[in-house]
């Protein structure tokens, strides 16, 4: 009974009627998909100002953008020699420092290890700059990785200087 | 004697039937509640299955809102973003950013712990005229100025009861008692209302040249309020337009498909074979018993 | 035919089958014989497991942006409604899928009565669906009460109170489902959590609601018994498949109409309102698939006495298959039944007008005629119909009212006349 009356071809009219339910289940659950997306309002708080003025040399502030903890560090001139006297070839993720720090006493880096999204320690490590406790990753005076499991470098959000004293992030 | 008592009951039933619907219209006519819905009349761009808002008339409604409304009223749940926003007044992100950047918004606290002002980014809410529901109750002699961020939505009527009642203001009939600050107005629930008639002729400059008059700044104002209830309404209007036609396709084709399946169901036999064969199978059944036993 | 057991045909589909017999169970149910003459009133099934589906796709989803709380419940839907990625569209199909669930239950239901489909043997069916249908109110109603608005709020608080009118411990009851001396934020947060868990009972269910069906097979519009493996049923995949999907392309066109043109169309304006704990608003009114019981409420004029008749206009249903004595199913061939299954509809429908009206004047008469209806009709029509009702006579099989085509009656006639003289005359 059963096997004469399944279909013998797949005729055009199924396939189109499959083909067209296909379409439209599929516009059917992007809504669902798209609403885990950053919705607009999320979207719109893409920047935070920063006043730096009280910040001295050697020091750091973390502040908050998106979510996430910003290193604002000012930093020595020792500091910055170390960094811009490293090596390309000793490199992980090879980046030049001037690239990192346009304006080389203020690094501004989001302060997220790039293994496993933990907050690094500052002023620690075998370089004297940033930590990661989790799984030990080693950060220099750029934020730049080189020991530890971290893949890349801590990473640069966009940023810039509206004057002398505020940096505007995203 | 069975068909004339089914006849009856019908009857019966069908009398009921009908003094049930005409007492319920006589009722309800008898129970309308004071306030009169028979709304003014206007052309909706946004009405319809295609509906749209007019641009133009939702910017000279913002300009109403803000010049007129905002003094009492808040929409608490718009952003300075939503006027730049596709499917809204269309701003250009710039204009938007004046808009919002004239307005303080408390930030903070600071890395001092205070709370400090500042300008008012795309990101913020619009600012409230009053921190909170009693401020503002306490401030406009008792009577809370209605938040609008949904209030074309909380309304029975929308649209045309909001456009009717800002043109509903009228002397009140004689005899009708009204207390000091207390206004009659044709459309609002029980004819008292505490607002006084916020809308007259050339009350505000339109940049477009328009004509300030005051039946053009109650719908450009109800437009905007349209949109700010339902931000979403355009795309809501075309994604509707698409799914339905789709749907109808979709339908077609299903049906063709369910009709050519069914129609393979027995289909070795003739339908009038098939007939024939029951009538045969029904008379050996009937021959074989006795007629009493059939059901 | 159709039941046959199910064969694997590979040594891997054994060895699982074997082990679960998932496949052996999808067999069965492609396989399943359905009469083959169900009418598109009995696609109902089928749509409401979709309604049940888009439900729970779309609560679980609106539960990720929802904040449960009385602060900010009334501004997270409106984040819903404005900055979450097509928002909107999951929240009007939420709000609207839950109109649509219950109009379907409702034709789903009155079909069950015009057929006789919750007689023997499918009173457990029956009583399954009783349960799923009270479930579903206490869903919905608590779904009402989360976006916190005025309507949400006055009908949390008018509920809850009916659980007052218990004697003796009523007032306790309606503290404790509180966590308060008021609706408040811990009603809210319990009510969200149920609302959340519900739905997947329901879910559960739904199961044993098929899996019951699925013992003595459908009923059908003659109310005849089948024969299973005859001609008379079909497979249920791609018969039944393809005419249920049919029926319910119409049903979800109807749907999103509501969704995209007209979403608020069946909520109340003041539910656009925030809560406020201080002002009842003027016209408090549940949502239109509850109205018929709440009229049935009101037309008692004792508060306990409402609360008993309420619960009693379910529960009376459950007493159904057995307050039904007549061996006829389908309304079909009972020419009384019928008739009186119109007024029952008619009467339902005008409770649920009155419930939406001020229970006064002629509005309450009506109320109180029409609930005295709705009892007399389970509790005393259905047993008396049962006993004295003459019904007309039934056909041989459901194949047989084929014969009633016009000429057909004619062949069947002179072909039995060759055997009997006039006596054929009587057959239908």
């Amino acid at each position: 009974m059963s096997k004469e009356i399944k279909p013998k071809r797949r005729d055009f009219l199924f396939t189109a009627t499959y083909t067209i339910g296909a379409v439209g289940l599929g516009a059917a659950i992007w809504p669902l998909v798209d609403q885990m997306n950053p919705d607009a309002s999320v979207k719109a708080l893409s920047t935070t100002e920063v006043d730096v003025s009280s910040v001295e040399p050697g020091k750091t502030i973390t502040v908050l953008w998106r979510g996430k903890p910003i290193f604002i560090r000012r930093r020595t001139q020792k500091e910055i020699d170390e960094a811009a006297a490293v090596d390309l070839k000793d490199l992980k993720d090879p980046e030049k420092d001037s690239d990192r720090a346009k304006n080389p006493e203020w690094l501004v880096m989001v302060g997220v290890c790039t293994h496993l999204g933990c907050v690094p320690l500052g002023d620690k490590g075998d370089y004297n700059a940033w930590f990661c406790p989790c799984h030990g990753s080693h950060y220099d005076t750029s934020g730049r990785i080189r020991k530890g499991p971290a893949p890349t470098n801590l990473e640069i959000p966009k940023y810039e200087f509206v004057n002398n004293n505020t940096i505007k992030i995203g | 004697m069975k068909v004339i008592m089914l006849g009856l009951l019908n009857r019966i039933i069908l009398t009921i039937l009908i003094s049930i619907i005409t007492t319920l219209s006589f009722a309800d006519d008898q129970h309308s509640h004071g306030a009169n819905t028979n709304y003014l009349n206007t052309d909706w761009s946004f009405k319809g299955i295609f509906g749209t808002f007019d641009r133009a008339s939702l910017q000279r409604g913002y300009q109403v809102y803000q010049e007129v409304c905002a003094g009492c009223h808040s929409v608490q749940h718009l952003s300075y973003r939503n006027l730049s926003e596709k499917g809204g007044p269309e701003f250009s992100v710039e204009e938007a950013k004046a808009i919002a950047a004239q307005f303080e918004v408390e930030d903070g606290p600071n890395s001092d712990g205070e709370m400090f002002m500042r300008p008012g980014r795309l990101s913020d809410k619009f600012v409230k005229p009053y921190p909170n529901v009693q401020a503002s109750t306490a401030a406009n002699d008792g009577a809370y100025p209605p938040d609008m961020s949904v209030l074309a939505k909380a309304r029975a009527g929308g649209a045309d009861y909001i456009y009717s009642l800002l043109l509903g203001y009228e002397e009140a009939p004689a005899g009708f008692e009204l207390d000091d600050g207390v206004y009659y107005n044709k459309y609002m629930p029980g004819n008292k209302i505490k607002m006084s008639a916020p809308i007259s002729d050339g009350l505000v400059e339109y940049s477009d040249g328009t004509q300030a008059t005051t039946a053009q700044m109650t719908k450009d104002v109800t437009t905007f309020l349209v949109w700010v209830s339902e931000p979403h309404l355009e795309s809501q209007h075309r994604m509707g337009f698409k799914a339905i036609i789709y749907l109808i396709i979709l339908f077609t084709l299903v049906y063709m498909s369910k009709q050519k399946v069914w129609s393979r169901f027995g289909s070795k036999k003739e339908p009038e074979e098939e007939t024939y064969d029951k009538v045969e199978r029904v008379v050996t059944e009937y021959e074989g018993e006795d007629p009493k036993t059939f059901k | 035919m159709s039941e046959n057991q199910y064969i694997p045909k590979t040594k891997l589909a054994k060895w699982f089958d074997s082990r679960l017999p998932l496949l052996s169970l999808s067999h069965h149910l492609k396989e399943y014989p359905t009469p083959k003459n169900l009418n598109y009133w009995w696609t109902f099934g089928g749509i409401l497991t979709f309604c049940l589906i888009t439900q729970i796709v779309t609560g679980v989803i609106l539960g990720m942006h929802y904040v449960a709380h009385t602060d900010h419940a009334f501004e997270s839907i409106e984040h819903i409604m404005r900055d979450v990625n097509y928002g909107w569209l999951l929240r009007y199909v939420h709000a609207n899928g839950a109109s649509m669930f219950f109009l379907a239950v409702y034709i789903h239901i009155f079909r069950g009565l015009y057929y006789g489909s919750y007689k023997a043997p499918r009173e457990v069916i029956w009583i399954i669906g009783v349960i799923i249908y009270l479930l579903m109110m206490a869903t919905a109603f608590m779904g009402y009460v989360l976006p916190w608005g005025q309507m949400s709020f006055w009908g949390a608080t008018v509920i809850t109170n009916l659980f007052s009118a218990i004697p003796l411990i009523g007032e306790s009851i309606t503290t404790w489902l509180w966590g308060g001396y008021a609706v408040d934020n811990p009603t809210l947060t319990r009510f969200y959590a149920l609302h959340y868990l519900l739905p997947f009972l329901i879910f559960g269910l739904i199961i044993l609601h098929i899996w019951a069906l699925h013992v003595p097979g459908n009923n059908n519009p003659t109310g005849i018994d089948v024969k299973k493996n005859s001609n008379e049923t079909m497979p249920f995949h791609p018969y039944m498949v393809m005419k249920d999907i049919t029926a319910l392309l119409v049903f979800i066109i109807i749907f999103f109409w509501f969704v995209f043109f007209a979403p608020n169309a069946l909520g109340h304006p003041d539910n656009y309102i925030e809560a406020n704990p201080l002002v009842t608003p003027t016209h408090i009114v549940p949502e239109w698939y509850l109205l018929p019981f709440y009229a049935i409420l009101r037309a008692i004029p004792s508060k306990l006495g409402g609360v008993i008749f309420m619960f009693a206009a379910i529960f009376v249903l459950v007493l159904l298959p057995w307050l039904d004595t007549s061996k006829v199913r389908s309304s079909t061939f009972r020419p009384l039944y019928r008739k009186f299954f119109w007024v029952l509809v008619v009467a339902v429908i005008l409770l649920g007008y009155l419930g939406a009206k001020p229970p006064e004047g002629i509005y309450l008469v009506l109320s109180r005629i029409a609930t005295a209806y709705y009892f007399i009709h389970f509790l005393i029509l259905l047993p008396v119909l049962g006993r004295y009702e003459k019904t007309d006579q039934l056909p041989m099989s459901i194949s047989d009212p084929v014969l009633d085509k016009p000429g057909l009656i004619d062949k069947f006639k002179k072909a039995a006349g060759q055997y009997e003289g006039d006596n054929v005359g009587s057959f239908k």
